[in-house]
């Protein structure tokens, strides 16, 4: 194994995700100043606390290739908004070294009203891109995505298969070093989605380190070649892909 | 949009794209202003460039009043409707739309003497230190002091709330 200093990594230590429940009343800022006034109206203030992810102690380092399974609710999405440091947790340390870029939901930071080139840059922009390199990379994205004339078009303009085109192509098209997928990749129209998943695969061969959440056996194959298996917010196995797949098989048999 | 839940980027990086927004609308209402000047010419005198670092005291302080309120707002969702009403009476409140000067300079010293409560709405002090200039009258120091006051207050208020508050911020959403 490499050693700490290795330039790509994540490594997380006791690492808790905590998140308060509001209700309409703790959410309130009158009904938060009125309680602490008027003292015992509100005498259940507390606001419930679910453990999202429970002291998670993980390591990655450069070159791994990490697919998350578990079920619903198991916290495999906070986990990968935990390891890019969008949430910091709440107990236990996160650090995280290089560059990050997420990808938990293809359209963010789409914007209708602009052109499909423009949204090209954006998208990349927001996936830690520079303006240079996505320019350098529009006529790839231009003709994996055969929108043509469609991209000085505004976004709006689009149909939902089209964005996700657009979306997916630029996604692919980034030199990421730390890659950080969400399932709901996969969702694309079938004749579209052969050359889409070998783009995927040149794209996870490029980045320097892989964490891939998802429920699909054949993706998880592709892709990754070690697991870790999250149940209620803990890590319940973690090893081989085929270990890991094997053991969560066979605990929903 | 929910990038907050979906980037690992700085808060501040929402701040900017939002006081980008607003310098850019305010660029475009300044051409009511270049036109009014070529229609009412004024005696602008160079002083008068103090318009510009007075601008820029505004966008410094709407840079921390949006950090703070957009802290404060994720966490108390009623906060967005009350600081609309805020807003609204204070626009009302603040010499924009009625002449601060003419009460000021009443013959009737009882409304001159009430026209200088007028001065303890904040907004008045950012006002003052742009539009002196740009309509060609002398600058006031106090107005001046009160805004550089509410400014280093203010940062060191956000600071102190990002300080305690920024990584909760994604929690809340």
């Amino acid at each position: 194994m490499t050693s700490d200093t290795a330039r790509v990594g994540i490594s997380t230590e006791n690492a808790c995700v905590d998140f308060p429940i509001f209700d309409a009343k703790s959410r309130s800022l009158k009904k938060t100043v009125l309680g602490v006034v008027g003292g015992n109206i509100a005498s259940e203030s507390r606001v419930p606390i679910i453990e999202a992810l429970k002291e998670v102690t993980l390591t990655f380092t450069e070159g791994d290739r990490v697919g998350l399974v578990g079920h619903n609710g198991a916290g495999k999405s906070t986990l990968l908004r935990l390891l890019s440091g969008i949430y910091e947790p709440t107990r236990g340390t996160a650090e995280i070294r290089g560059r990050v870029a997420p990808v938990f939901d293809l359209g963010v930071g789409m914007d209708p009203e602009i052109s499909g080139y423009e949204n090209i840059l954006i998208r990349g922009l927001f996936l830690g891109m520079t303006r240079r390199q996505m320019q350098a990379r529009v006529d790839d994205i231009a003709e994996f995505t055969e929108l043509g004339d469609f991209l000085s078009l505004p976004l709006r303009t689009y149909s939902t298969g089209m964005r996700i085109r657009l979306a997916l192509g630029v996604v692919t098209s980034i030199d990421p070093e730390i890659l950080l997928l969400d399932e709901g990749i996969g969702a694309v129209d079938a004749a579209f989605l052969e050359r889409a998943r070998d783009r995927l695969a040149d794209l996870v061969k490029r980045s320097g380190l892989l964490v891939f959440a998802s429920h699909s056996e054949d993706f998880l194959r592709q892709l990754c070649d070690s697991a870790i298996w999250l149940e209620h917010g803990c890590v319940h196995a973690q090893g081989p892909l085929d270990d890991v797949l094997r053991q969560y098989a066979g605990s929903r048999a | 949009m929910g990038l907050i839940t979906h980037l690992p980027a700085p808060l501040s990086v929402h701040l900017y794209r939002l006081v980008w927004r607003q310098v850019l609308f305010f660029l475009h209402n300044l051409v009511v202003y270049v036109i009014m000047l070529f229609v009412f010419p004024q005696h602008l005198h160079w002083s008068d460039l103090s318009a510009i670092p007075a601008f820029v005291l505004l966008v410094l302080n709407g840079a921390w009043v949006a950090l703070l309120l957009g802290v404060v707002t994720t966490r108390f969702r009623d906060l967005t409707p009350i600081t609309q009403s805020v807003v609204q009476l204070a626009f009302f409140l603040t010499p924009i739309v009625w002449m601060y000067e003419t009460l000021l300079d009443s013959p009737n010293p009882a409304v001159a003497e009430r026209a200088r409560l007028a001065e303890l709405n904040p907004f008045l002090h950012y006002i003052e230190i742009l539009r002196r200039p740009m309509l060609g009258q002398p600058q006031e120091l106090r107005f001046w002091v009160v805004v550089l006051l509410l400014t280093v207050v203010g940062w060191a208020l956000t600071l102190f709330v990002l300080r305690r508050y920024r990584a909760r911020v994604s929690y809340w959403l």
